[in-house]
């Protein structure tokens, strides 16, 4: 898992939850493109990509292992206007997230704050183990600010470490009836993570009572490479 | 792999989608010709994980749209299962 920041000149803007292309050129000509969610807010001042590397993958290796201080990557984006989140669009916001797929929240929520908006949000993370939970200092520190008004809850499924008081099981129906905001508040849900995650949840989500065009997913296929 | 997890969102063929529509088409409501089922283009579920693209409805599981691009310029496009898309056109 690696972080990339960068300048991109002519960068239009995006809005949260968006991703973008990355395709790679080989000297013989051979491309390879692949999709990767922005990870920064709109008011940062660069673009931020958190690529998990997959062993078998034709970018994230290098994106991950090779790509280093002063290289150019060919980006096109941003890429949807469908899993995206503006203040405009209100909550309550509930945000669930298994492992990487916490990438586009994770720009929701600094949006979120960028942006100054006081829409009550929670965000839910499914993570293996803490070690496992990308941004945990940032989430951390958002969590604590009262002025922020986001909420984090972790659960652990793999692992937890000694004295841990949250979670240690999958987002399934107990935790989601506990923690999600009640379908009677109308919420609006952003569901990411791999896809039998977000279709688990999903559903759950719907069978609680939440609206289903109120529940939008993102499926993290083991088609990034 | 079991098939249901290679199952992605139309977002993910976003990109492919803009480079043929020339705008962005995951907000856009795309209608099912199987079972006349309505969703934004980024709610139907794509496999990408193939020779070409393939998005099919949510709902019904129909075929909605197959695409296949070559290593240089060509892109072919097969519709047949869209009844009726609704594209945002670009503000001004």
């Amino acid at each position: 898992m690696r972080t990339i920041v960068f300048d991109a000149p002519g960068w239009p803007g995006h809005r949260a939850g968006q991703h973008l292309d990355v395709r790679l050129t080989a000297e013989d000509g051979y491309q390879a493109e692949r999709s990767y969610s922005i990870a920064s807010a709109p008011e940062d001042d660069r673009l931020g990509l958190t690529v998990e590397r997959l062993d078998d993958g034709e970018v994230s290796p290098y994106l991950v292992d090779e790509v280093v201080v002063g290289d150019t990557l060919e980006i096109r984006g941003p890429i949807g206007g469908y899993f995206v989140w503006v203040p405009a669009d209100g909550g309550p916001l509930l945000l669930v997230a298994g492992g990487s797929g916490i990438v586009p929240l994770a720009a929701i929520v600094r949006h979120r704050v960028a942006a100054g908006s006081s829409v009550p949000t929670r965000l839910l993370y499914s993570s293996r183990t803490l070690e496992d939970v990308i941004y945990r200092n940032e989430l951390e520190r958002v969590n604590g600010a009262a002025e922020n008004g986001v909420e984090v809850v972790l659960a652990l499924t793999r692992e937890t470490p000694d004295g841990w008081t949250g979670y240690a099981k999958r987002i399934g129906r107990d935790v989601l009836t506990a923690e999600a905001w009640p379908a009677a508040e109308r919420p609006l849900a952003y569901v990411c993570g791999p896809t039998s995650f977000v279709e688990a949840v999903a559903g759950e989500l719907v069978g609680l009572g939440y609206d289903p065009a109120r529940v939008k997913t993102e499926r993290f296929g083991p088609t990034g490479g | 792999m079991d098939a249901s997890e290679s199952r992605l969102d139309g977002n993910a063929v976003g990109g492919v989608l803009a480079e043929i529509f020339a705008t962005e088409m995951t907000a856009s409501m795309g209608t099912c010709a199987g079972c006349g089922a309505t969703e934004p283009v980024g709610a139907l579920h794509a496999y990408v994980r193939a020779p070409g693209v393939v998005v099919r409805c949510p709902h019904c599981s129909s075929v909605m749209i197959r695409i296949v691009r070559d290593e240089k310029d060509r892109v072919w496009l097969d519709i047949r299962g869209v009844s009726c898309l609704e594209i945002r056109r670009a503000e001004d």
